[in-house]
């Protein structure tokens, strides 16, 4: 009995240690993000902060507009969601459940772009959305990544799940494509649509190569971006710098502590079903 | 035929020679040309995207990377192959291939393995699960710039927590982002730490499914954890691990911002992975063509890959 107690409690302090060690670099942003500039640039470095200066995340809206790279970030990220939800659901819905010519051929279109790198149509894209005059708008940085393959093959799938009698006896009651898709087929797909929802919107609002390229002006940065850019002044303080990543991080760390359950059931609901 | 047809096609099967059967015929071909006409409809706003930004892309890549350009990306003149063959012999493709491959073997098995232990270790626990999960998936919800801005300070050479760590402990200071030696390690365990959430993630809601009895029943047989965990987790898991497997991989195959952030693909182009040399073959020297042929590269790369992955490990892997 002592030998299974002791074994437990291996775990838990390796577990410990490595929790501690996975931890570290969050929380030692949140510490650097309270401490006196002086406290923040002084050898050796504190491993715990000693002095606690709040009014860092005052003055770092001072240094760089970081409310206007949070809004940014949640709009992009908001409309390429959006956007993806209804292009994706329609044209799922088409190759599910209608017939038409050429559906097979289309359909191995669709599929064999996902197996395209994203970097591959990079140079022509900024190409073309520079010559739209669309560098340092919310078009340029949304319109190409509007549609999705993958998310298409997503929702193909679920509504190919959908039993078949639900359609016909939609069918015997007179009920059309438009009105089958928007009042049966949508309401039943929610979990699917919640997944490609969840996975499009952090999938923009962790986008780093095309913001840069697209964005030139501090108003139209991103988060992720203008983070990065903030390290690179040299007259700031690193506390502020902290502040700053703290702001950044904490809207995604909040959603973590509230999700995390369900994102861990998802997960195994929706992507693993090989 | 979709169920829509079904509908109507069963009384033309016993079609009768009636002037109704004929009216019939004619609005069923009517009603197909209605939805033939509603599915582009529905296709409309995808193809449309799709063809300006991505099928005209793809072509317009091949094209560019046949001409040399000025440095605003219009076309100057056709040099034929001569951005591959430059790509070969300046050794910036072979060179992007190296480090890159190089940086999937570091980061690749090493933050899979990682991911499983903790997730094997964290599966069992009875008590004070939910905190070791919350840890070990928060890398995930940072993004590529703020994890890099972070880990950027922790290497630094003489404020940062690591070395200062080191010196605690009596090590010598490690030149982490500095030195050719040591770039792309430093690079590959920030990347390492970055990808921890995900794959905890997917690994631990992988064990989830693996259904209870199957330990008991093995644990009634005599097995131990570590028997177990061989025979049983890990053959049950192969699809789940193959998923990370592959999702790890292309990943690290366009990794780009943590390398812009912490190393800019320097010292000495010890951490010039693919992607990142891409960027700036098109985007800081303005060469659009040989950063077309570099990217066509890329493609071709991926594509074999994947077709490896799909064709010789997926046999090995078993599913339910």
């Amino acid at each position: 009995m002592n030998k299974r107690i002791a074994e437990r409690a291996t775990v838990y302090l390796i577990l410990t240690v490595l929790a501690v060690f996975t931890l570290y670099p969050v929380a030692y942003s949140f510490f650097l993000s309270v401490m006196k500039p002086e406290e923040a640039s002084a050898f050796p470095p504190s491993i715990v902060p000693h002095t606690f200066n709040p009014a860092n995340f005052i003055d770092v809206f001072g240094i760089v507009p970081i409310a206007a790279f949070i809004g940014n970030t949640f709009l992009v990220s908001g409309i390429v969601m959006a956007g993806q939800l209804i292009t994706a659901s329609l044209a799922a819905y088409a190759f599910a459940k209608m017939e038409f010519k050429g559906k097979s051929f289309i359909f191995s279109l669709f599929v064999a772009s996902m197996m395209v790198p994203w970097e591959v149509t990079m140079i022509p894209n900024y190409l073309t959305v520079r010559s739209l005059n669309w560098l340092d708008t919310y078009q340029g940085m949304t319109v190409p990544f509007l549609a999705t393959a993958f998310g298409t093959f997503l929702l193909r799938q679920f509504f190919l799940q959908l039993p078949k009698e639900l359609f016909e006896a939609a069918r015997m009651d007179g009920c059309g494509h438009i009105r089958y898709f928007l009042q049966h087929v949508l309401p039943l797909s929610r979990p699917a649509i919640g997944t490609l929802a969840v996975y499009s919107f952090l999938n923009m609002y962790n986008a780093y190569l095309w913001p840069l390229l697209i964005t030139n002006s501090e108003g139209m940065r991103t988060v992720q971006i203008g983070i990065s850019m903030l390290e690179f002044q040299e007259s700031t303080s690193w506390n502020l710098v902290f502040a700053g990543i703290t702001l950044a991080i904490l809207p995604s760390l909040l959603l973590l502590m509230f999700g995390l359950k369900q994102l861990v059931r998802g997960m195994a609901a929706g992507a693993l079903k090989g | 035929m979709s169920e829509l047809d079904n509908q109507w096609s069963l009384p033309a099967g016993t079609r009768r020679a009636s002037s109704a059967a004929a009216r019939r015929s004619i609005s069923l071909k009517r009603l197909k040309i209605r939805e033939n006409m509603l599915a582009y409809v529905f296709l409309a706003p995808s193809l449309l995207l799709f063809g300006v930004f991505m099928f005209y892309p793809l072509l317009r890549s091949v094209y560019l990377s046949l001409y040399s350009t000025d440095p605003a990306g219009r076309v100057a003149s056709f040099v034929g192959l001569d951005n591959f063959k430059s790509l070969f012999s300046s050794g910036l493709f072979l060179d992007g291939i190296r480090v890159t491959a190089l940086f999937t073997l570091l980061t690749v098995p090493a933050g899979m393995l990682i991911a499983l232990a903790l997730a094997a270790l964290t599966h069992n626990l009875l008590r004070g699960k939910r905190p070791f999960q919350f840890a070990f998936s928060l890398p995930m919800v940072l993004s590529v710039g703020s994890a890099a801005v972070i880990w950027k300070f922790l290497f630094h050479p003489s404020l940062g927590m690591l070395n200062y760590g080191l010196e605690l402990a009596g090590f010598a200071p490690v030149p982490w982002l500095t030195s050719p030696k040591w770039a792309l390690l430093s690079v590959s365990l920030m990347t390492v730490w970055m990808n921890l959430g995900f794959n905890y993630i997917v690994i631990s809601s992988g064990m989830q499914g693996i259904p209870d009895d199957m330990y008991e029943s093995a644990k009634i047989d005599g097995a131990g954890p570590l028997a177990m965990f061989r025979r049983i987790t890990v053959p049950l898991l192969s699809p789940t691990l193959f998923f990370v497997l592959v999702v790890s991989i292309i990943s690290a195959f366009q990794s780009f911002g943590q390398i812009n952030i912490l190393t800019q693909g320097g010292p000495m182009n010890s951490t010039n992975v693919f992607v990142y040399s891409i960027y700036r073959e098109a985007f800081v020297n303005f060469r659009f063509g040989t950063g077309s042929a570099q990217a066509l590269m890329l493609f071709l790369v991926i594509l074999l890959l994947t077709l490896i992955q799909f064709k010789w490990v997926e046999r090995k892997v078993h599913y339910q």
